[in-house]
């Protein structure tokens, strides 16, 4: 039996979570808390001012953790932190915190790829044994498969990732950034029933989301300076949530079909939505629709798994601790850049 | 050719003329089609055109219930067309390729020219096997000539401005040609290489795709066939004789080697 507690601060969400790992028993969630930092609408997290906000939560969300599971620190296995990706600043303050948990407590430190925890998370709780997994969040847009020890990224967003793309036309339309911009444009999008066109830009496994920013960004400036856009076949006005229906629609149907691409690739039927943008219910429903007509199913979660928290890094820390893995404190380093299929995965055949 | 109607008109013509052509009924009964391959976005079945004895490949895009219809609709009729328009610019230009028969734009299919013959994928597989991979006699060998054709062929296609975006060995097919003069010692046939599956094509000037172009087809080549980065040295001689612009590419294509075929990039 192992405990592991785990440090999340890659992007704008503070998360510690406490995982307990029994042999043949599936991982028990001990406590999973999390803080966000919410700028004001119109405006996005800048590094700064998110690892401020991190480095005054993280002591508080420890104790809470420690409080809520019970669990004493000597009986605490490994301290777990995200190493990267993500953005500078936020990772340095968790990073920070982690080492000095590590020092205070005596404990060994596992730094931890932050895609690689979303999919182990993700397949600990839904049970998806091997399956296709589709990375989406602010800073992420990923169709992976599992071969030999490695998360390998089939397709990936050649520019922006599908989160940035909706956080920042969530800015353009001034919608609130609480408790999400991209849940507040999932809720408009319901209310959106005419389809406008957007530039579709999937190339191969591949696509990209710039153009379509900018197309979609440029069409609401007009309509927002009020010139009148009418849909061409009943006359009727767009509005905003128009906007957002038709982003959602052509953007994740673009998601699903590069995620189709690498299934047919590969020849599996499961596929595992994990990140933030996996929360959106359309999503999970289109990728749902697209694996049943393949003969599988599709595997999602809620957002305490789907958003950045601190029992993925736990979770994926102590799989990793548990093959003899630990990170010294001279090498605990964060990294921006820190791709999917760089860490060797040798808890999996 | 991508009239609809103009190829109606066509048929009803065949049809007027020998309708024994059809089947004891004289209504066009459509030939069998038999399902060769489900992929994530087409389906490609064998079946017969006009007559029976003219046997024909359909590429069809089924609907994708997942998608709103609006953006369905706009997505098949645009990538049938444009695969159509590309096989029409080939086949114009001179690169080997299947020729159009129909385009439905509606229904999203396009009917074209069955190609017969192993994909050259197949066709290394058991020439290596046989023992042809002693490469240094690649100069002489047929297999030699081969790799010049396949070269030389992908250049012609660079230099009309078209990239396959899905070059691997299974979209390079082998024709047997009519008249076969086997070599006895090879039993290599003649043959004839043809490109299909422009699923992924474009028109496009730009080094960066021309180069990925060749990095897929090297990583086809390496990692189906150990023994073959010889035989895939023959293609880029044969590029760089046959390309109007060898240069810019084959620079680029170091580039693309060293980062793969992603770029490193945040996340």
């Amino acid at each position: 039996m192992t405990i592991a507690i785990g440090l999340e601060g890659s992007a704008n969400k503070l998360g510690v979570g406490i995982i307990r790992h029994t042999p043949s028993k599936p991982a028990e969630i001990l406590s999973n808390i999390r803080h966000t930092f919410i700028s004001p609408p119109g405006e996005g997290f800048l590094p700064k001012d998110t690892a401020i906000h991190h480095r005054s939560w993280v002591v508080k969300l420890v104790k809470q953790a420690l409080k809520e599971s019970g669990v004493k620190v000597e009986d605490v296995d490994c301290i777990c932190y995200t190493k990267g990706p993500g953005m500078g600043a936020p990772l340095q303050s968790v990073a920070v915190a982690a080492r000095t948990l590590a020092l205070l407590w005596d404990k060994p430190l596992v730094g931890v790829n932050h895609c690689v925890g979303h999919i182990e998370m993700g397949r600990e709780i839904t049970g998806a044994d091997n399956p296709v997994v589709l990375y989406v969040s602010g800073g992420n847009t990923q169709v992976i498969a599992y071969a030999e020890q490695r998360y390998r990224i089939f397709g990936e967003a050649l520019d922006i990732a599908i989160g940035n793309c909706l956080d920042r036309f969530a800015r353009t339309l001034n919608i609130s950034n609480d408790p999400a911009p991209g849940y507040n444009i999932e809720q408009m999008a319901k209310k959106g029933k005419h389809l406008i066109d957007i530039p579709y830009t999937v190339k191969g496994m591949d696509c990209s989301f710039s153009g379509i920013l900018g197309f979609i960004d440029m069409y609401a400036g007009e309509m927002l300076s009020g010139v009148e856009k009418r849909d061409a076949e009943t006359g009727e006005l767009i509005t905003p949530e128009d906007l957002c229906f038709s982003l959602q629609e052509t953007a994740f149907a673009m998601l699903v079909e590069i995620t189709e691409r690498a299934m047919a690739h590969v020849g599996s039927t499961q596929v595992l939505i994990v990140g933030g943008v996996g929360c959106n219910e359309r999503l999970q429903e289109m990728m749902g629709i697209m694996a049943r007509e393949r003969g599988g199913s599709v595997y999602a979660t809620d957002e305490r798994f789907c958003i950045d928290n601190g029992i993925m890094i736990a979770h994926a820390g102590l799989l990793a601790y548990s093959t003899g893995f630990t990170t010294p404190i001279d090498e605990s380093t964060c990294t921006q850049r820190f791709r999917t299929d760089e860490p060797l995965i040798k808890w999996r055949n | 050719m991508y009239d609809r109607d103009h190829t109606y008109e066509f048929e009803n013509i065949i049809k007027m003329s020998n309708p024994q052509l059809f089947g004891n009924t004289a209504s066009s009964k459509p030939f069998e089609r038999i399902l060769l391959k489900q992929g994530a976005e087409a389906h490609v079945y064998k079946s017969a055109y006009l007559l029976p004895t003219l046997p024909c490949l359909i590429k069809a895009r089924p609907s994708k219930t997942y998608r709103h219809t609006i953006l369905d609709v706009r997505l098949t009729k645009h990538r049938c067309i444009s695969e159509a328009r590309l096989l029409n610019r080939c086949r114009l230009m001179g690169v080997p390729c299947p020729a159009l028969y129909f385009v439905d734009d509606k229904q999203g299919e396009i009917t074209m020219e069955w190609i017969e013959g192993p994909s050259v994928r197949d066709f290394l597989n058991s020439a290596l096997e046989l023992g042809v991979e002693d490469t240094n006699e690649l100069d002489n060998t047929k297999l030699g000539k081969l790799m010049e054709d396949i070269g030389r062929i992908i250049a012609k296609l660079h230099n009309i401005e078209v990239v396959h975006g899905d070059l691997t060995t299974s979209n390079l097919m082998l024709r047997k040609l009519e008249q076969e003069t086997a070599d006895e010692c090879e039993a290599l046939p003649e043959y004839d290489v043809v490109l299909i599956d422009f699923g992924l094509g474009q028109v496009s000037a730009s080094d960066e795709d021309k180069a990925v172009d060749l990095y897929v087809l090297e990583r086809a080549f390496l990692s189906t066939h150990p023994k073959a980065s010889a035989l895939f040295r023959r293609i880029i001689e044969s590029y760089t004789d046959n390309s109007v612009s060898p240069a810019v590419v084959l620079r680029r294509l170091q580039e693309v080697r060293l980062r793969g075929r992603k770029k490193s990039m945040i996340g």
